[in-house]
Parts: structure tokens; sequence; C-alpha cells
């Protein structure tokens, strides 16, 4: 630690921070366009110009580092006058175009101009033009607003791993731009509209839509994967007008992925927003109680074996918790929560989250990625393993992946082999990469969904499970088992055992007629074609797709904006996330519609509010009352179980066909479409 | 300043690659860097095929497809290459003529009659302003910065070649050298040798009999 004094306040920090760094530690608020503080340093606005004793001039204090008894001053007259001149020259060519720049309001120069701006300018030259860039239908580019602080060049190039942004030209032609007229190509490009300090990268479809101070902000949790980034829902009136990260150093940082943010168009589309009845073979509109009786007529006489559910991807743990309360009530143990069919051994937590933790990754020193490409299926977590690998330095943290051969992951990955032989391989030490795995202190595997979505899922995730004890990677202080999910329900429908009970069916087992009535709780991303065609379906959730086209019985559900939820991560982390909006039309809280149906039905559901169903969950699995998730390691190192397919050599493949479209949210959002159709079409049509 | 916008639609080409000529420079070029640390050789390599376009259209210039080259070759991302190349104004985003004239405008050339020289150049070749091309594709025009040859102001620079001392009359005839496509010997226009003192040596004539220095 080194001690310095900011304006006659002593601090301390620890050494090689900057003289910027040690000002925040004294709570002196620096303005800064190009600093950032999860960025590299540029030193290019001078915005954040300081004075320091025996300095003779003001010093940059984003870049200046500080020494042992260093006076630092903030608030002096040549600071301010040097920061005036600053903002001065910062201003020769920014337009006046506040009242039509969508970043009003929220804008870092604008804030600072306040501060240190003129109230005229002694310019009568003309101000430069800049021409508009095209980088895809995310992001919108107003480029003479651009003060050239390169925080896009630094977060393409650091961050996302895309090095697509640059700045041509020099001196007063220096324009920052992709050069080629190309979309960007990452999954978390809306993170550009975050960190431009101006109004030079705006949000395209949140464009001209409404003004930051109109806005009412709710904390959420996105659900559009299995990260749980934590998120604020931008509101006004009746709709949520956008979606920014919120940070949490633990999870996401400040980062969102392009679907979380952008998803948002979705949310008003394709709505139920009334029960529907099937008559005749046409769904008409009904009411709550015709279709509530509807269902209990025809549940009457059906044996509880005869009935089944499935929980979708985006369901919030309450909703679960109810839904498996109702089926035992009905007598039946045909639930699941794993519509792609995923494989796991239930028994302990720790076979089925990711127990190194997001935070994790950056005290790894190995990691090996099975049947994964956490790029689509975990942008925000990618971002992390990138960090990671930036920070150790040329081959300081070593990768390696086996399958998704043709995939970038934006670091340096080593791929081993395409499917499973190449993981016993692995396990027999005949691959060098088993050395570098053994030879490492905090060795890391991630086992994705390529992996345990197949039939031999389980034996795969058992043969990861060896491996990981095999190299040490499972000790008292560190859980190197990780397995990464892709759909934000699925912890807590495992943790809440939303898996078939003794005898129970499966999804695959519901299907086919296996069972005579099946309730579908958001449930779209299976094979509803597959739905036997005598058996009576259910179908509640927030919009029109697979699982509505086929009901008989729809009852209108809320989207994760519209109810106040729990959501756990692949990490298992339990997180909360509030009401932004009222859903709409006769649209209810999915929790409410089954304890509002269990007393048709008669068979009651014994909680009336959120915080007594809370309890409910809390007395079925004991996370659900922990506040906070904590780092552990385990030494209890017994495998899971294997299951009964043994494993093939078939190789993995990838999960997600299109990153765009993978829920009902996104197929109805018109921005993920256009997204689709300019990343994915282009590429599969390449590929062929 | 002269701006360096890109290429005009239609002037870039499809492919590009390099000849046999370049790879020979290319491997010279890459065998002073360590191999992780070859894109160092951004420069030079951009170079090479600024040479090489002349070489093969008589127009030397970087069109996008080869600082694409450049980047694989060197194994970095393209907008670093496009970066660099738009960077130097010496790289010539965009097509230029045959011969590049470029007049050095700086003080001490000024001085010493750059306007006459950048006067010469227009009358001989028809072009209006810094930046153009003639109607005829032999010559673009172009000001730059002092290019370090003070002492014979003022500077000529065609392509690599020094063209110095001139005046209005003597670039005109340079230019029409040019245009017969003769490569007239670069260096002082005037009776002078380098930038020694003109119509022979001032000071130290007594040795005049010795062999003078720095001449061989």
């Amino acid at each position: 630690m080194v001690k310095v004094t900011v304006d006659g306040l002593p601090v301390e920090v620890p050494a090689g921070s900057s003289a910027l760094q040690a000002c925040e530690a004294a709570g002196k608020e620096i303005p800064r366009f190009c600093y950032h503080e999860r960025l590299s340093v540029a030193g290019n606005c001078r915005m954040c110009l300081v004075e320091v004793s025996g300095g003779r001039k003001p010093v940059a204090s984003c870049g200046f580092p500080i020494g042992e008894g260093m006076h630092i001053f903030t608030d002096t007259e040549v600071v301010r006058r040097a920061r005036r001149a600053v903002m001065e020259f910062l201003l020769i060519n920014h337009p006046l175009d506040c009242p039509i720049c969508d970043q009003g309001g929220e804008c870092d120069l604008q804030d600072q101009a306040f501060g240190y701006g003129a109230d005229h300018s002694r310019y009568r030259e003309n101000k430069r033009a800049v021409t508009d860039k095209y980088l895809g239908p995310l992001v919108k580019t107003v480029m003479t607003r651009c003060i050239q602080c390169t925080r896009c060049i630094r977060f393409s190039t650091e961050i996302a791993g895309v090095p697509e942004l640059g700045g041509v030209s020099r001196g007063e032609n220096l324009e920052i731009t992709n050069y080629v007229e190309k979309a960007l190509t990452s999954e978390l490009s809306g993170n550009l509209i975050d960190i431009c300090p101006v109004g030079a990268l705006t949000s395209q479809p949140y464009a001209f839509t409404a003004r930051s101070w109109e806005l009412r902000r709710t904390d959420s949790i996105d659900v559009c994967d299995a990260v749980g980034t934590n998120i604020v829902m931008h509101a006004r009136g009746a709709a949520v007008l956008r979606i920014v990260p919120r940070i949490n150093d633990e999870v996401n940082e400040e980062w969102l992925s392009d679907k979380g943010r952008f998803v948002v168009d979705g949310f008003r589309r394709r709505r139920l927003d009334r029960p529907w009845g099937r008559v005749d073979g046409r769904l008409q509109p009904a009411s709550w109680q015709d279709a509530f009786s509807t269902i209990a007529t025809r549940l009457k006489n059906v044996p509880g074996e005869r009935i089944g559910a499935i929980a979708g991807d985006m369901c919030d743990a309450e909703s679960m918790m109810a839904l498996k309360d109702l089926m035992e009530t009905l007598g039946s143990s045909n639930i699941d929560c794993r519509q792609d069919g995923a494989k796991y051994d239930t028994s302990r937590r720790d076979f089925y989250t990711f127990n190194s933790g997001i935070t994790g990754i950056e005290d790894a020193d190995a990691l090996l990625i099975v049947g994964t490409i956490p790029r689509q299926e975990a942008p925000v977590l990618n971002a992390r393993i990138r960090k990671r690998f930036l920070a150790a330095g040329r081959g300081g943290f070593p990768i390696a992946m086996i399958g998704a051969p043709n995939a970038d992951p934006t670091y340096a990955a080593t791929v081993l082999g395409e499917g499973p032989d190449t993981l016993a391989k692995l396990a027999a030490g005949e691959l060098p990469f088993a050395d570098v795995l053994k030879n490492a202190k905090n060795p890391m595997v991630i086992v994705g969904h390529g992996a345990l979505t197949r039939p031999d899922g389980q034996a795969i995730a058992k043969a990861c499970w060896d491996l990981a004890v095999q190299v040490g990677a499972i000790t008292a202080g560190w859980h190197g088992f990780n397995v990464l999910h892709t759909a934000a329900s699925r912890v807590a429908g495992l943790d809440l055992g939303l898996v078939p009970g003794t005898g129970g069916r499966d999804v695959a087992g519901m299907l086919d007629g296996g069972v005579d009535v099946l309730w579908l709780l958001g449930a779209d991303e299976f094979a509803t074609d597959r739905i036997g065609p005598e058996t009576f379906v259910i179908y509640q959730g927030h919009h029109g797709d697979a699982g509505a086209a086929r009901a008989d019985v729809i009852l209108p559900g809320t989207l994760y904006a519209e109810k106040p939820g729990t959501y756990t991560n692949t990490e298992g982390r339990v997180q909360e996330a509030f009401r932004a909006i009222m859903p709409p039309g006769d649209a209810r809280e999915d929790w409410r519609i089954l304890r509002a149906f269990s007393e048709v039905a008669g068979r009651k559901l014994p909680y009336d509010t959120l915080e007594a169903l809370r309890a409910r969950m809390a007395r079925a699995n004991p996370v659900f009352g922990q506040p906070a998730w904590v780092r552990h390691g385990t030494t209890d190192t017994t495998a899971p179980q294997a299951g009964p397919v043994s494993v093939s050599s078939d190789p993995f493949r990838p999960v997600i066909a299109d990153y765009y479209l993978t829920h009902a949210v996104c197929r109805a959002s018109p921005t993920m479409e256009t997204c689709s159709g300019i990343y994915v079409h282009p590429a599969i049509e390449a590929a062929e | 300043m002269s701006v360096q916008p890109s290429a005009p639609e239609g002037a870039e080409p499809t492919r590009f690659e390099f000849d046999s000529e370049s790879e020979q420079q290319i491997a010279t070029i890459l065998a002073k860097y360590p191999p992780e640390r070859k894109a160092s050789g951004v420069l030079p390599l951009l170079y090479v095929v600024q040479k090489q376009m002349g070489r093969q259209t008589g127009s030397a210039w970087i069109p996008r497809v080869a600082m694409d080259v450049v980047a694989a070759r060197l194994e970095m991302a393209p907008i670093r290459v496009y970066e660099v190349a738009t960077f130097y104004l010496m790289f010539n985003t965009k097509p230029i003529g045959r011969y590049h004239l470029q007049v050095c405008t700086t003080t001490s050339c000024w001085l010493r009659g750059s306007d006459d020289v950048t006067a010469a150049c227009k009358a001989a070749t028809g072009i209006r302003a810094f930046g153009e091309t003639s109607a005829d594709g032999l010559f673009t025009l172009t000001e730059v910065e002092c290019l370090g040859a003070c002492a014979n102001a003022p500077i000529l620079q065609v392509d690599d070649d020094y063209y110095e001392d001139l005046d209005g009359p003597r670039t005109e005839e340079l230019i029409e050298a040019l245009k017969r496509g003769e490569r007239p010997t670069p260096g002082p226009t005037i009776d002078r040798l380098n930038s020694a003192p003109a119509g022979g040596r001032r000071v130290l004539v007594d040795d005049a009999t010795h062999k003078p220095q720095g001449q061989g």
C-alpha cells in the first residue's frame, strides 16, 4: 500500500495505482472521457488533469502512477482552467445537437460541460463533419459527435475480442471506423452504447424512443442465458423500452449480451393476453373461469401417472415450485424442467452447477472446455474467460476445447478433438494438455450442453468429473468441475426437484402419447409435434409460439419483466428480479395462475402470498433461503452416476443453431429477427 | 494537410497477390523480427505492396484487398493494418498517376520559391489543385511537409527521387522529360554537387589538389 494525500486527505491505495484511482479512493470525482476502469488506459482525452506536488504542469491522472507521499490536488485554479481548456477543445467540433441526441440526459460530455464548459464558443470556424459508419443493426452511429476517446476501440479489442474497430487517418481527419461496410461480429456489441461517453454510438432499436429521465428503473435478471446477468429494465408507462446492464462484479461486471439487451421489442409482440380454449379444433377466446373448468373437467378421472408437466427455460423458481406442488397434489411424478433432454445426476448440487464460479475463472490457470461454445451460450461469461486469458499474458492461461472446431472463441484455444474419445485420451494422459491440467494449481473443466444433451450425457459428465478429480481440480479450496447451462430456469428447476420422480416420465416419455394431459409452463423448445394427438395440452406462458400453437387451453402468463421472481444462474447463485411493468390484458403471474387453478381443481396449494411461496421454496431447498453465493470446494470426490448409456464416439454438436433466436421472446422480436438475418444466415449459407 | 479517403468506387481490385520480387523482399524484412512479433513488419510490407502496385499497374497505391493480404500474412487484425496505412501519408490509399509529384512547401522551400515549382507543375500537367491527378493519368500532385533537404530548396520529390534547387522553368523541363518517358538523374538541377556550394567550393580552396572529402 502506498500513502498519498489528495486535497489534504490522506489515503492508502495499492502500489501501482494511478493518481485517478487514488482520487477516487479519497472520494474525489475526477471528470474523464477516455478512462474506463475495465479498459486499458489511453490517456488521450486529457479531461482528468490534476496537479501533483513537484510537478510543473498538470498531469493526466488516469495514466499517472502514484508514489509514496505524493500530494495530489484536484481542485486548484490551474486544474480548473486546464479542464476548461480541454472542454473548450472538445467542444470545437462537437455538434450542438443535444436536443435531438439520444444520449441527452445521460451524456458524460453534457454533464461535464455543465461543470467545465464556457457559456459561449470562441470559434467561428465550421465544425468538422464525419460520415456515419455502419456497425450493424444494433449500434447506431452519429460520428460527428465522436470525441475520439477510443473506448469503443479498446472495448471491441480487449473485452469483446473482435478487433474490428480502429482509428483511421490522423489528426483533424481521425475517424473511428471499421473501415469496411460490415456489421460488428460480437455478441457483446450493445455494450459499445453504454461505454460511449457521448452520443456517437447509440442504440439503433431504441433510437428516438424516450428520454432517460422519463424512464422508471427496475432491477431485474436477464433470462436469455443462464449467466444471470444483472440488468435494469427501463420502462415508461406499460412498456419496457430498453434493458441495460447493472454492475455486479461477481456475475457480469458491467456487460450484457446483445440478446439480453435487444430482446426487449419482443415483449409486446405475439403476446398471450387472454385465456383461449380449443373448440371444435379451433382456439376461441375464453374466460379464466371457462379455461379452468375445462381443464378441471378434463382432469377428472385421469390417473396421476397419465398427467405430465414440462417447465420451460425462462421460468422463475416460484412458478416451478407451484407447478411441482400442483403435480404432486394431482398424484403425478411426471415432471421435467429439461426440455433439451439433458442428463444430470441431481443427487448433489455440485454435479450440475458452475462450481468455480464466474469470478473463479480469474483464479484458474488452465481450462478445458467440453461440448460447449461459451461465446454463444454465455457471451458475458466468455468475456470473463477472455479477461483471464489477457491478464495471464502469452501462454499464461492455456485453454483447450473438445468439440466446436470452427467457432472463434475470442481467445487462443487448442482444439483437441471433436468427441468424447478425446476426453478418454486426455484422461489416459495421451495428450500433452493432460500434463498442463495436472501441473495447474487451479485447473477448470467446463462441460456444456453439447455434451449433456446427448443420450450418453451423464456418462460424459462423469468422465469430466473423473478427469477433474484426476488432475486435482476438486479440492477443499477449489472446485474445478463446472456445468455451463444454457437455460435460465434450469438450476432452479433442478434445485426444486423438477425431474421425474420414481417411475415418472421425462420429457421424451411424456411425448408420443406418454401422458393424457400435459401442462406446459412456458415450454416451447422441444419437439411439440411429437406430443401425442390424443394428449390434452395446457399451455401456460407469455408468447404465442410452438407450445401455444399445439395447446388445447392457453393460460396467459407473464414475462420476467412482469413478475417478481427468483432465478438461479449456472453457478447456483440465487438472484431476485422485480416487477418492472404490469402484464398485458388478462395475463397473470404464473404462480398465481397455478394457485388459482389448484383451488378450482379442489386441491388448493397451501400458499396465498409470494412470501409464503418463497418460504415453501426454502423448505424444498435451503439454497433459496440463503442470501449469498459463496465460492466452495469439496473433499468428497465421489463421481456422479454414469447413467445407463455408455459413451459413444459421436462428435459434440453445438446446441445453439441461431444465437439470436433461441426462445419465444426473441423469436417475437423484430430486432433479433434482423440480427439473425444479418449474422447467422450468411454464415450458414457460407458453410454450405 | 491532405486527406486520405478510401479508393473511389470501381478502382479497388478484386484480389491482390505478392509477386516473386515482393516475396523476396518480404523474406528479408520478416527475417528481422521474431516470429511472434512479425506484426512489426507492417510498415515495410505496405511499402512493398505500394511498390508492386507501381510496377504492375503503373499506379503506386495500396488497395484494401492488399491490406487484407498484409494482415493475413502478419497475422494481425485487418483494422490494425488499415489504421497504419491511413495514418502515414506516404501510403496512397487511392490510385495515383504514374509519377507522384510531391512538392515541399514548408518554410525553407517556400522561401526559396516552391510556389513557382507548384505553378510549374500545374502548368505542365494541367492539374488544378493539390491531390488531383492529371487528365492523362501520368501525374498526381501532392503537397508534402519538409522533406529534410532544406539546403537544396526548393525540392520536388518524384516517387522516391529528389530533384533539388528547382525553379519554374527547370521544373517544367523535368516534367516534359518524364512525359517523354525519361528519368533525369536525381539531385541538384544547378551546377552544384549535392549540397556543396553552387559553382564549386568556396573554402579550403588550397586543398583543391587533395582528394575532396565525401566524394569517391
